[in-house]
């Protein structure tokens, strides 16, 4: 609450990683929220923050704003302390959260300069730019706003005024198809720009767009991060090929799994997940059988996060076959409720 | 109320074609039911209790005729009318007359505020929350809800009747008149129920429809008031208000039931209004649509005390307005009652009661009390205010901003304190005024005013108790209401329950001086200011140091 300690805007750009939280835990009563969470932000980098309903992303988030206080660990922001230096480091930060709720009786125009001015100055030619992207009517009363609409001015209200870190949660919540490639387009140029952005999110297909590095929550404590590349590299490729000879031999080779073959005209079809790291091995195997056709593809994050929560959807009665194929099956219903 | 109950349930009923608009009444009447089950069982056992608790009292009080004459001396005085009833029975009052003439009235008030309540939460609250959305797509027809809500506040009238004429029966009082009394007042406060399903087409918010509901309350609460103070039995003026009905129903002393039908054809007229309202109107909108607003907020919206003040101020512009002119028609009373005092200034009894006691200055001082009370009530609403933007999510929201938790608190309860003090100021304002502008010259338009500013003090502790209340538990904000109610109990039933100083002293309004018929004791004025800041300091610390709910 004091602004004595505040850490000066010099500070940040020094490099110090714009989010530094470790081994966090807050509890509700018997809840456990968070349960020894570690995460990272560096400067300047777009950070996915990955994670199912319930996960403790939101609540990472309100422990940052200061909006909560932690029960132990640590937690850094911009390089000060979120509970004690709350409004100083808020100066520097602008906050979207996942369900927005507005002043009824407020229009959406006015909730964004009410907002922007706490934060600041905002620049009247930059929200009128940004109502055109996100194609906002901003003279109609908050309460007459839908939901993607509501999230829009909360949207608009973050971007209008230049901040060092962006923390959204959830951001894009209720947003169409179009609006989505807006909002993606916004934060590579607020990154273009050196501001810092953690994103919270379940939609993957939106994090692997735009982030430098991904987390993945689970029950309160990260159970997985890195950069995409690292991640993808600890993980498999799925392989399709047409080939002549019988590929049964390859079926047995480590690092191979859910071999599945079919006849195919010209030879015979046969499809695989291999491990990267065993890549190197299996390809000479391959392409000696006399490779008429080859697809490799690189895993989705669909599959990253897929294969940390497959058990809990086969728990839940979602049918698989086996901890490996829970990936795939699950993977298709999230892309085709989205 | 047999097409509801035949109504078929919600499972069924996409079996049939078709279907009514009353289609799914039922499911919705035990949807109710259940989510209000603590909140109705508390009403259905507390009025029977407030009777259970009353008649002892009474009976000891009015043992003797010289008891009776008395009590009857007393009520007949204009600043006890304005409390109680028109005064039927008082020429033998015996304990039947005495309930029916002085309980009536806080009865149907308590009843009316339920009854509004229950038929806001469950119509346009609902709408308003999109809850309803959900149950409205399901196979539930267009006025399912609205008779939904008021069916169950019916049974609930109907329930707290029947049990409210038992106990009185088994108190050796008249079943019949018991019922006449009884069902009187549950008439009466389904009339405000039905006036609060009007309300809630015609606002499209619920804060709105409450307002609009209250607004109606207290107006014919004033005119009816003022009816019956201006002769025994009441004027025409006490007619026009459902209160007036319920006692005019005469129970204990001449039974008679048609001013109960006068409510019954109220209730249909306004029922059928509401329903035409209804079929005319899109879900979730009020009768008038949103109009554009600004694309630029003004610059003066730039701090969170903007905000409140741009949130609460059509509020406070019509609870000043409607209270004033409430307390404005009570003033003109005023200058008559030396002359409605006359003929019980002969009356020996009534002198050895009120003995040297100026009857005009204890009239007023019952305005400033209202007054104040008003005021009260709206300080309370108004800071819990910040409990519902908690709720919603806007104070996350602002206070992820560089924005201070003191700031953003200090904002609401400022901007509360000052609205409440306006409240104040206007309803005294307005009661002096029209005292003054019909002729009463002792006490000044300046001295009553004064009287009403010594209420300050003590409504700042209400305020400030809402505001420990809040940031120290905001999941049990409503205790805030607690400390008013008592106070309101110890205001006006002091005497008659006997209840000891001791916890009299614990209604801030205990401590307030009254100029009009006694000395200012200003180490209780200076007593009260100091509980006030002690309220607010321990709010501030309590709002600094809590996590912001997480819905």
């Amino acid at each position: 609450m004091t602004t004595t300690a505040a850490p000066t805007a010099s500070t940040s750009t020094a490099g110090t990683p714009a989010v530094e939280i470790h081994d966090l835990r807050k509890s509700f009563g018997t809840v456990q929220a968070l349960d020894g969470l570690d995460l990272t932000v560096s400067h300047g980098q777009v950070a996915g923050f990955l994670g199912p309903n319930g996960a403790g992303k939101s609540t990472t988030i309100r422990v940052l704003l200061g909006l909560l206080r932690s029960d132990s660990g640590s937690a850094r922001l911009l390089g000060g302390d979120p509970w004690r230096d709350a409004v100083a480091l808020h100066r520097r930060l602008a906050y979207v959260p996942g369900d927005v709720s507005l002043w009824p009786n407020l229009t959406g125009g006015e909730a964004i300069d009410y907002l922007a001015r706490l934060r600041g100055r905002p620049d009247k030619r930059r929200k009128a730019e940004l109502l055109e992207r996100f194609e906002l009517d901003p003279t109609k009363k908050a309460r007459t706003y839908s939901k993607g609409n509501r999230q829009k001015v909360a949207l608009v209200a973050a971007l209008v005024t230049p901040v060092d870190l962006l923390v959204l949660d959830e951001p894009t919540s209720g947003l169409d198809p179009l609006m989505e490639a807006v909002f993606t387009e916004l934060v590579r140029e607020a990154k273009a720009a050196g501001t810092s952005v953690l994103l919270s999110s379940h939609i993957l297909s939106e994090v692997e767009k735009v982030c430098d590095t991904v987390t993945i929550i689970r029950g309160g404590r990260a159970v997985e991060s890195g950069t995409l590349d690292d991640l993808r590299h600890l993980t498999r490729s799925s392989v399709t090929a047409v080939v002549d000879g019988d590929p049964s031999a390859i079926a047995t080779m480590a690092g191979v799994h859910d071999l599945a073959t079919s006849a195919n005209g010209a030879g015979t079809r046969v499809t695989f997940d291999v491990d990267n790291a065993e890549m190197a091995r299996v390809l000479p195997a391959i392409s000696a059988l006399g490779v008429h056709a080859f697809t490799a593809q690189p895993p989705s994050l669909e599959e990253l996060f897929m294969r940390h929560y497959g058990d809990e959807l086969a728990a839940d009665g979602v049918p698989t076959d086996g901890q490996d194929g829970a990936g795939r099956h699950a993977a298709n219903s999230t892309a085709g409720a989205r | 109320m047999s097409a509801v109950t035949a109504a078929p349930p919600l499972a069924s009923a996409p079996a049939r074609s078709g279907g009514t608009t009353l289609t799914g009444t039922w499911s919705l009447v035990r949807f109710i039911l259940r989510r209000d089950r603590v909140r109705l069982l508390v009403w259905s056992l507390g009025i029977p209790l407030l009777y259970l608790g009353s008649l002892p009292e009474y009976t000891t009080m009015l043992d003797d005729p010289e008891g009776r004459a008395v009590r009857a001396a007393l009520v007949s005085s204009p600043a006890m009318v304005a409390m109680t009833g028109p005064g039927y029975g008082t020429d033998d009052y015996s304990v039947g007359p005495a309930l029916a003439n002085e309980l009536t009235l806080w009865v149907v008030l308590a009843l009316a505020v339920m009854s509004i309540l229950q038929v806001v939460r469950h119509t346009r609250a609902e709408e308003e929350s999109s809850r309803s959305e959900l149950v409205r797509a399901a196979a539930v027809g267009r006025h399912a809800a609205v008779v939904a809500a008021l069916f169950v506040v019916l049974v609930a009238n109907a329930v707290i009747a029947v049990l409210s004429a038992a106990v009185l029966a088994a108190n050796d009082l008249d079943v019949t008149d018991a019922l006449g009394m009884t069902v009187g007042i549950a008439v009466a406060a389904l009339t405000y129920g039905a006036v609060a399903l009007v309300a809630a087409q015609v606002t499209e918010h619920s804060r709105g429809a409450t307002g609009l509901s209250m607004a109606v309350l207290g107006a014919t609460f004033t005119v009816g008031t003022i009816g019956n103070m201006q002769e025994l039995g009441g004027t025409w003026l006490s007619w026009l208000s459902p209160i007036g009905w319920a006692q005019q129903m005469r129970a204990f002393v001449d039974l008679r039931w048609w001013p109960a039908g006068i409510g019954v054809v109220a209730i249909v007229v306004l029922l059928l209004v509401a329903s035409s309202l209804a079929s005319r109107r899109d879900f979730g909108a009020g009768l008038v649509p949103d109009r554009p607003g600004r694309a630029d907020a003004l610059d003066s919206l730039r701090s969170p005390g903007a905000l409140a003040w741009v949130q609460q101020r059509m509020a406070l512009l019509w609870t000043a307005l409607g209270l004033g002119i409430m307390w404005l028609a009570m003033g003109t009373v005023a200058s008559q009652v030396p002359e409605l005092t006359k003929t019980l200034q002969d009356n020996p009894v009534y002198a050895s009661v009120l003995g040297e006691g100026d009857p005009v200055g204890g009239f007023l001082r019952i305005i400033v009390l209202y007054a104040a009370l008003g005021a009260a009530v709206y300080g309370i609403v108004a800071m819990l205010r910040a409990k519902a933007e908690e709720d919603a999510g806007r104070a996350e929201y602002v206070l992820a901003t560089p924005v201070a938790r003191g700031r953003w608190f200090g904002a609401t309860l400022g901007i509360s304190s000052a609205a409440t003090a306006v409240v104040l100021v206007v309803g005294v304002a307005a009661g002096a005024a029209g005292a003054v502008f019909t002729g009463l010259s002792d006490p000044s338009f300046g001295t009553i005013l004064g009287a009403g500013l010594l209420y300050l003090p003590a409504l700042a502790v209400f305020v400030g108790f809402a505001a420990v209340v809040y940031a120290w538990a905001p999941r049990a904000a409503s205790v805030s209401w607690v400390l008013l109610e008592w106070s309101i109990v110890v205001a006006l039933f002091a005497g008659l329950f006997h209840i000891p100083e001791w916890a009299q002293k614990i209604s801030p309004f205990w401590w307030v001086p009254d100029p009009l018929t006694g000395d200012v004791d200003w180490v209780h004025v200076g007593g009260l200011c100091a509980v006030a800041a002690v309220l607010v300091v321990l709010a501030f610390a309590g709002f600094r140091r809590r996590d912001v709910a997480t819905k």
